[in-house]
């Protein structure tokens, strides 16, 4: 293996010393014995599918956290800081916390209370099967894809950043993620996605502390930004007020609205791949903590990711690229930042644990994906369409072969990615067009009664189509952004804020039309699914300090604190 | 069962363990080209001693038989 991993290749950005590559084995063997050590305690459904309903709040939140943490997203927002600055941060602020205390507080007590084992479950018991169905289909379809392109993509950084064969970094990260999660099912990627949290952090963190050293602190950091790049890099919401006055082409309301209100909330509240792991909490109190402890430590991940994009800005000699300049001029692109400061800053030892840290994060969002991929096929389509009758040790052994299938079309999706580079653009395009809508069903299934079954269907089916039907227009007539985002000043990222926006308006319009002509479901069917039906269990006598309500609060006020700090 | 902190500790120390050798040796053994910016501030050596006893502390909390 550490002849494989030795592998020569010119282009690479750092070369791996002896004792780099002992803690990169070292990771791998760890997590292939979590896996073994937890294969006796994967034996029922529950147990597989569902960590045994056992988790902690603080293991269920830093593992909610953690599959969303993957590399590809470490590298490519530290790059998103390098070119747009700190406005990047908004992904991780006002595009995450609102999203996340809005689940802990207002939709968790429904997922949790009616046991369902994922979010097309809910759909299932709140509007139907169809719901169901067009729902599990178009997740299971495009999870196993989208892990197949991160695979594919995080194979070629490994080549660009270490030399390694792309077949050699697809085969032993995907068998390794397929050898624990068959073995220990979710629980065994939720202990593994907490373990990448801490390796992440203990990888990636001495980059900014570092580099803030270099740069002279924060202040001295701002100057160096504003004379290389501009002051606008530095400033959250300053220059928010227009299209043409922030370096990222959007403004206010499409990061409010659009990323804030709806796509945050739609990918925070209804991807399966995050919320499986807060279902897995043991009890209602753990279940609504979990996303404010998620929450907290994802208002600190910027430290991490846009921290050393932006002290990239300042203190590396050449000036990065885009892609597809870099591609052909032989320079950096903005996406190797994270990567080049590694090598910057991590001598022999710490250049290990900073790729690990890499690693880790791309098979936390691996086996996340397959995690969910394999729930949602067992149970949403699989028990449903096909075998409703059989046993639950059946059903445990199709999910983990489910498990060595997902994994296997990831690898099929990763060549094919590799013969065919622009499917990458598709796939990727495709996953953004179910969460806005998925977003706007299950909100109104929640929150308001009168949604029926055919309401819930068409809406979200509606809100797909108008969302795939402004994409294929910008692609076929770019001009058509302006239409699609109110102004011709905007740019690529201003497409995907109004697009999910949108989604969302036509999928609650549909809703709320259909659901008005056809008749209402009793309230008997609706208890335990629907607000004001529903008794919401308390999280019982307990002082404040442990209440979910009071550290929602206080990450609360910590959120609008560092807005203010960094406006 | 043994507790997912425990793993933790494992992992943690061991990789501080590791990173704090190899800045030893740097610092007994300097290299004529470090190859790293910010070399004399000898990073490895205080990040691996701060994982190690980080750690440490999450093993020896976390153990498997206190924890039963």
């Amino acid at each position: 293996m550490i002849l494989l991993l030795a592998t020569d290749v010119p282009a690479r950005l750092v070369r791996l010393s002896p004792i780099d590559i002992v803690i990169v084995v070292f990771y791998f063997a760890l997590v292939l014995s979590i896996g073994w050590y937890l294969k006796g305690r994967a034996n029922t459904g529950e147990d597989f599918f569902m960590a045994g309903r056992e988790m902690t709040a603080w293991v269920a939140g830093l593992s909610f956290l953690s599959a969303n943490l993957g590399a590809l997203e470490l590298m490519g927002w530290a790059g998103s800081a390098y070119q747009y600055g700190i406005l990047a941060t908004h992904w991780y602020w006002i595009g995450a916390i609102p999203a996340m205390l809005f689940l802990a507080l207002v939709m968790m007590p429904f997922y949790y209370i009616s046991k369902t084992h994922s979010v097309p479950g809910y759909l299932q018991l709140r509007f139907g099967e169809p719901s169901r169905a067009l729902s599990a289909i178009s997740f299971a379809f495009m999870t196993v894809l989208m892990s197949g392109v991160n695979m594919f993509a995080m194979a070629k950084v490994m080549q660009i950043v270490l030399g390694w064969d792309i077949n050699f970094s697809i085969w032993v990260s995907s068998l390794t993620v397929a050898i624990y999660v068959t073995l220990g099912g979710l629980r065994s990627a939720i202990f593994n996605e907490v373990l990448q949290f801490f390796l992440i952090w203990a990888g990636a963190l001495l980059i900014p502390i570092l580099g803030l050293y270099e740069a002279g602190g924060w202040t001295n950091l701002k100057l160096q930004i504003a004379q290389r790049a501009s002051s606008e890099y530095v400033h959250l919401w300053s220059g928010l007020g227009s299209f043409s006055t922030n370096p990222m082409g959007i403004n206010w309301v499409g990061i409010v609205f659009g990323l804030g209100a709806i796509i945050s909330m739609g990918y925070w509240t209804t991807d399966f791949l995050v919320v499986q792991r807060i279902l897995a909490a043991k009890d209602i109190r753990s279940a609504e903590m979990a996303p404010i402890i998620g929450a907290a430590f994802k208002m600190f991940v910027p430290i991490i990711v846009i921290l050393p994009g932006l002290i990239g800005l300042a203190v590396l000699p050449e000036k990065l690229v885009p892609e597809s300049v870099a591609t052909v001029t032989g320079g950096h692109s903005y996406n190797d930042v994270l990567p080049l400061m590694l090598a910057r800053y991590c001598g022999p030892g710490l250049l290990g644990l900073g790729v690990t840290a890499l690693i880790a994060g791309f098979m936390s969002g691996m086996a996340g994906n397959v995690s969910a991929f394999t729930t949602v096929w067992t149970y949403d389509i699989y028990r449903p369409f096909f075998n409703s009758k059989a046993s639950d040790h059946h059903y445990v052994n199709m999910g983990r072969w489910t498990t060595v299938i997902g994994v296997l079309i990831s690898v099929g999706t990763a060549y094919l990615v590799m013969q065919f580079a622009s499917i990458m653009d598709y796939v990727q395009a495709l996953f953004s067009f179910f969460i806005a809508p998925l977003f706007g069903t299950v909100v109104l299934g929640m929150l308001w009664k009168r949604a029926t079954g055919p309401g819930g269907f068409w809406g979200l089916l509606c809100g797909t189509l108008s969302s795939i039907s402004m994409w294929a227009w910008v692609k076929v007539d770019p001009t058509a952004l302006r239409y699609v985002a109110l102004s011709p000043q905007a740019k690529g990222l201003a497409q995907d804020m109004f697009q999910a926006l949108w989604s969302f308006v036509v999928c609650v319009i549909v809703t709320v039309v259909v659901s008005l002509a056809t008749k209402p479901l009793p309230d008997a069917a609706l208890t335990g699914l629907v607000y004001g039906l529903t008794e919401v269990p308390s999280v019982g006598n307990i002082p404040l300090y442990q209440k979910p309500l009071f550290w929602a609060a206080v990450v609360t006020v910590v959120f609008f604190v560092l807005n203010i700090i960094f406006w | 069962m043994i507790s997912i902190w425990f793993f933790i500790g494992i992992s943690l120390a061991v990789n501080g363990a590791l990173i704090l050798a190899a800045g030893i040796y740097q610092l007994v053994n300097p290299p004529a080209n470090p190859g790293v910016v910010l070399f004399h501030l000898h990073a490895n050596v205080w990040w691996g001693a701060a994982l190690l006893v980080f750690g440490l502390a999450y093993c020896l909390k976390f153990a498997p038989k206190r924890i039963s």
